[in-house]
């Protein structure tokens, strides 16, 4: 890539935005700022992002409304800055439209590997289905083949379902509800213990440790995480 | 009311006279235009003093003023600001009286009103006007008003012999004693005849005639000077109390005392008035003193009514009044006198016959004969009407009863008839004694009037059944007249005797009955520590006594509202609203049958005790009118002052409790506050020192060092956040709104993200996890059982030495789920295991050595558990050393058999 990839960061809070536009600059994005939700719609428009990093919390309008305008003009991936204990807050703002999330306070290299996910996601949208590979785990979605170091998994239909929709957007978080719809259908958008049950039983095939699982990550009270592919 | 202080004589300012100081200052002042007869142009001076005060930039207002067409008057008036008068609407009459409310609305510096002695319209707040500047006194608003002599409560008696005229509108001797100046309006009898000739002086057209009489020059110059030495007397009590507030030894005698002794004559009234006049020249304390012999309950109820009157003058009067029960009137008076160092009995002129002291003795004389060192005085008791009561009582409910009187003649009847069957065996001479047996008979049964009713029957049966001629009225033997006539005094003396006799069982009876009542109810309320029952028990109580209905208000938030009754669902109307507030601000009764506010449905009487106005308790009664006798309130009072006491106890120990709870929420504030200032320093300590030491490290950095440093930073950073997120959960669970999100959820996604979230704490520790295949789903709240999960684990880290290993397991055990988290490090000391989830609590250890926290991670963990249903326990392991926390939830019955149908086939 010759062009710098470029990240616009809303935040009202100085130091925040100084420290992301240090690490940022450091990680070879081209970083720019804005304060206030108005001045984000506006860079957006402008200054063409290729991801926006949004905090919720801003002064003049309700960060929800801002992800909801940004998606009228802009298919720009948004990652959301929340905080813990808010997790309806995260869940409405993915299904506003945001991309993903991270929860404050957070390391540089979560945030890092959220950016690279969402940029990685819209290459992707532009061609080549793509196999998932990670550690031992690789899901050949076109072959429909699952294989753990080589050994192919049986899966159910609707366990490989499940697994399809992590792989096709691994690295992102995907809500319960996001999940239930595309699998089971929109009458069954409610019914979390279908896709509890169907997790648990695609851990017990594909971790090595399913208490402690590698590869499909639980977030609490929002969804599940396919872990991003090496 | 409160009276200028003249009992403390001793060499120092006495206490009272320096509250009595303070309180002056606080209140607004009264002026009081004094004069001798109406025309003295009073009203005039009053206008003249008020404007000279507005030239000198006071606030005044006009409440009322009666200018009685007086041009000189109105033109006066013209100045001031006149605050609007209430019209009242009374039997087709339109009244106007002082609108008291606007004026406290209004609020001026001083407002003036005319004819203190004034009688308000009927449904005004007040009956009289004095009331009312008593009230705009209270509020802070000096007052100018304007006052005759005669209108004097204590001068009333003297002014009527002067003048032959007696005025009805009285006002009490204290107003003038609360007044903090008096200007004495005077003129000469002559100048006021001439004003009065030129008809300056307004008369009322019905009273003109009579009035001829009471402005001739005797009168008037009498007047004057009982003008003039009132006022001078209270320039002496001003004097007097200037004197003890500033600690002058002043000539005043040593502990003189005025007894007044009082019964039920009606010149009782004037006996009281003459003592306060004596104790007022002798600035003495005085009392009134009503001995209550069996007598008492043979007087009619307008006597007792007469009596409590009396007795009630001379509390207005400022006297303190005695009612005490006892057998002897003299020696009660005395022995009463002498624990009480009272110098001098006062007593009415005897009203008995010289028969009736020859019979009965007179008290006069026996007290003049027993006093020894005490002073009697007897003084002239020339009746005059009672005064307007406080509190109207009604009626006694005894009311004339025809059956004993039916029974005498059947007991008669029956007489006759044994003394006819013994006579036809026998002839007895005393045969009259069967008569004797009736009449004694009805005396005990029925009291005296019945058995001198059998009497009378007797005598005359007697006479024609057994005196020749028989079957018929006349006698014809001399000596069988004197045999009647005998026997005649013989059964009056002896039904009297048995009469009396009865009445004093009867009277002691009642004492015992109410004695007993007010002992079994003291001890009740004694056992009682809580409001709602001790009040309960009285409402209970005075309702089944009185056959009232009750309403108890305590203060709450500084108003007082209903807080007990009975019947319990009784409800106030807004006068009785007014009512009840105005007895809890004036400590006085208000209400239904009172003084003020008369129009409310109930009376209200303040509940006290020594230290004050505890309560109001409102009473109401079907009937019209008022609603007790005087007995009633008597035992109303007893039991009212028993349940001041407790209310007022049960207030003190919740006084205490509030206190302790205080204390405890103080000492928990000041451990969160060292807690978190020691939490957020040492972190932050941290952090700085390797932030300024990195920045101080000189090129090139030795990794190393950095690395250390770095990781230093990002631990306490963390740590730092673990501590604001405890902060924030238990802020949350203390405001008892913690948002609980319920969803099905799977245990072992819990641990996960529990140990995920905890990965860095537990990375010199060796964890195991053991979540039994198969749990069933649960449901709970996914946030709050991580963060718990989390606590428990943070906690384990905490105590246990690094490399050892920390156990989280998941088990079912029946219809609940078992979560486990078991360190292997020193284990909890006995009684320490429920402690540790107090918040703030932690195990002490030695010094320095014991590990940072909070001391919320396991009070926020039990809290959260427990929102949702479950339980937290902590244990010492028994296989080994350490500490288990175990969490429980129940299962969902049903959730099972659901998740199956999702289950794939």
């Amino acid at each position: 890539m010759s062009k710098a990839q470029h990240v616009l960061v809303v935040d009202d809070e100085k130091s925040i935005r100084r420290f992301l536009s240090a690490g940022l600059a450091e990680e070879g994005y081209e970083v720019s700022l804005a304060e206030t939700g108005s001045e984000a719609i506006e860079k957006t428009v402008q200054g063409r992002p290729d991801v926006v990093i949004l905090d919720l919390g801003l002064p003049d309008i309700d960060g929800k409304e801002v992800i909801q305008r940004i998606r009228k003009l802009s298919a720009v991936p948004i990652i959301i800055l929340s905080v813990r204990a808010d997790e309806s807050g995260k869940v409405q703002a993915l299904d506003l439209g945001a991309d993903d999330y991270v929860t404050k306070p957070f390391g540089m290299e979560e945030l890092n590997a959220r950016i690279r996910t969402a940029l990685r996601r819209r290459l992707q949208e532009q061609g080549a289905p793509p196999v998932y590979r990670c550690g031992d785990l690789a899901v050949d979605l076109v072959r429909r083949l699952v294989t753990l170091g080589g050994r192919e998994v049986r899966l159910s239909v609707k366990e490989f379902e499940v697994l399809r929709l992590l792989v096709s957007q691994a690295g992102r978080v995907l809500t319960h509800e996001f999940i239930l719809r595309e699998v089971w259908g929109p009458a069954n958008a409610e019914n979390i213990q279908y896709l509890r049950v169907y997790v648990r039983s695609l851990r017990h095939k594909l971790e090595k440790d399913p208490t402690q699982p590698h590869y499909i990550l639980t977030e609490t009270g929002v969804g599940y995480r396919l872990k991003a592919p090496d | 009311m409160s009276q200028p202080d003249q009992s403390d004589r001793e060499n120092r300012p006495s206490p009272e006279a320096l509250l009595a100081a303070a309180a002056q200052e606080r209140r607004g002042k009264l002026k009081i235009f004094l004069g001798a007869a109406p025309g003295v142009g009073k009203t005039y001076e009053m206008l003249l003093a008020a404007a000279q005060r507005r030239r000198e930039g006071v606030d005044v207002v006009v409440g009322v003023v009666e200018t009685h067409g007086r041009i000189e008057t109105e033109r006066l008036l013209r100045g001031l600001e006149i605050v609007p008068r209430r019209r009242v609407e009374y039997r087709g009459h339109v009244l106007e009286e002082m609108d008291i409310d606007a004026v406290l609305q209004r609020a001026p510096e001083l407002v003036l009103v005319d004819e203190l002695a004034h009688t308000n319209a009927p449904g005004s707040r007040h009956p009289k006007r004095h009331m009312d500047v008593a009230e705009l006194l209270a509020a802070g608003i000096d007052v100018y008003t304007t006052l005759n002599v005669q209108h004097l409560e204590s001068l009333n008696d003297v002014v009527a012999q002067i003048t032959r005229i007696r005025v009805r509108e009285t006002i009490p001797d204290s107003v003038i004693d609360q007044a903090a100046e008096i200007e004495v309006v005077d003129l000469t009898p002559e100048d006021l005849i001439q004003r009065l000739n030129e008809g300056k002086v307004y008369v009322p057209r019905q009273a003109q005639r009579a009035l001829r009489h009471y402005f001739s020059p005797g009168n008037l110059t009498a007047l004057r000077e009982l003008a003039l030495r009132r006022a001078a007397q209270r320039v002496d009590e001003q004097m007097l109390s200037y004197m003890q507030a500033h600690a002058i030894s002043g000539p005043w005698a040593a502990g003189e005392r005025v007894l007044a002794c009082v019964s039920e004559s009606p010149g009782s009234a004037q006996v009281v008035r003459q003592a306060r006049r004596v104790a007022d020249e002798l600035k003495a304390k005085w009392s009134v003193i009503y001995i209550e012999t069996s007598r008492h309950h043979r007087l009619s109820e307008v006597e007792r009514d007469r009596i409590a009157d009396t007795l009630r003058l001379a509390e207005r009067l400022g006297g303190e009044a005695v009612t005490i029960p006892g057998r002897r009137v003299a020696d009660d008076v005395l022995a009463y006198a002498r624990s009480n160092n009272v110098t001098s009995i006062l007593v009415g002129k005897s009203q008995r016959s010289r028969w009736q002291e020859l019979l009965r003795g007179s008290v006069i004389y026996d007290l003049i004969r027993k006093a020894n060192n005490i002073g009697v005085q007897v003084v002239t008791s020339e009746g005059k009407p009672i005064p307007p009561k406080t509190v109207e009582t009604r009626p006694g409910g005894e009311q004339f009863d025809f059956l004993p009187y039916v029974v005498t003649v059947g007991m008669v009847a029956a007489a006759s008839l044994i003394a006819l069957a013994i006579d036809s065996f026998v002839r007895l001479p005393n045969i009259s004694l069967v008569y004797l047996a009736a009449i004694l008979f009805t005396a005990v049964a029925y009291g005296l009037m019945p058995s001198l009713f059998a009497v009378l029957l007797s005598v005359v049966t007697y006479n024609f059944f057994f005196l020749p001629p028989i079957y018929s009225f006349t006698i014809s033997d001399p000596a069988n007249v004197m045999a009647l006539v005998f026997f005649s005094i013989v059964a009056v003396l002896t039904s009297n005797l048995t009469a009396r006799t009865r009445e004093q069982v009867l009277s002691a009876q009642r004492r015992a009955k109410d004695a007993t009542e007010l002992y079994t109810f003291s001890r009740k309320l004694a056992a009682t520590n809580d409001l709602d029952d001790l009040l309960w028990a009285f409402c209970y109580q005075v309702a089944a006594l009185l056959k009232v209905r009750i309403v108890v208000l305590l203060p709450e938030k500084g108003q007082i509202a209903v807080r007990a009754g009975y019947p319990p669902e009784d409800e106030l109307d807004e006068s009785d609203i007014a009512a009840a507030k105005w007895t809890w601000a004036h400590n006085q009764a208000a209400g239904r049958a009172s003084d003020t506010l008369p129009g409310a449905r109930r009376l209200f009487l303040p509940m006290r005790t020594g230290r004050g106005i505890v309560g109001v308790l409102g009473l109401d009664r079907d009937r019209p009118g008022p609603i007790l006798t005087p007995e009633e309130r008597r035992l109303l009072d007893a039991l009212s002052d028993l349940i001041a006491v407790a209310i007022e106890r049960v207030q003190l120990a919740e006084d205490i409790d509030e206190a302790r709870i205080a204390a405890e929420a103080d000492r928990l504030r000041s451990t969160l506050l060292t807690s978190i200032s020691h939490d957020l320093r040492t972190p932050l300590a941290s952090i700085i020192g390797s932030i300024t030491t990195l920045k101080t490290l000189k090129e090139p950095l030795d990794p190393r060092v950095k690395d250390e440093l770095v990781t230093t930073i990002q631990e306490e950073a963390e740590r730092l956040n673990r501590f604001v997120g405890n902060l924030l959960d238990m802020s949350r669970l203390e405001s008892g709104a913690l948002p609980i999100k319920r969803q099905v959820l799977d245990v072992g996604e819990l641990v996960e993200t529990a140990l995920r979230r905890a990965a860095r704490l537990v990375s010199h520790h060796r964890v195991e996890v053991a979540v039994e295949a198969d749990l069933p789903m649960i449901s709970g709240d996914a946030t709050l059982l991580e963060q718990a999960l989390f606590n428990l684990i943070d906690n384990a880290a905490k105590y246990a030495p690094a490399g050892s290993l920390i156990r989280v397991s998941a088990r079912r055990n029946g219809d609940q789920l078992q979560l486990e988290v078991s360190d292997e490090g020193p284990g909890i000391p006995p009684d320490h295991l429920e402690r540790i989830f107090d918040k703030f609590h932690r195990v002490a250890a030695d010094g320095d050595k014991r590990p940072p926290g909070t001391g919320l991670g396991l009070a926020i963990c039990r809290g959260f558990v427990e929102a949702l249903g479950g339980t937290l326990r902590a244990a010492n392991r028994a296989d080994r050393r350490g500490a288990v926390f175990t969490i429980t939830l129940p299962l969902p019955a049903k959730t099972e058999g659901e998740l199956e149908a999702g289950a794939p086939a």
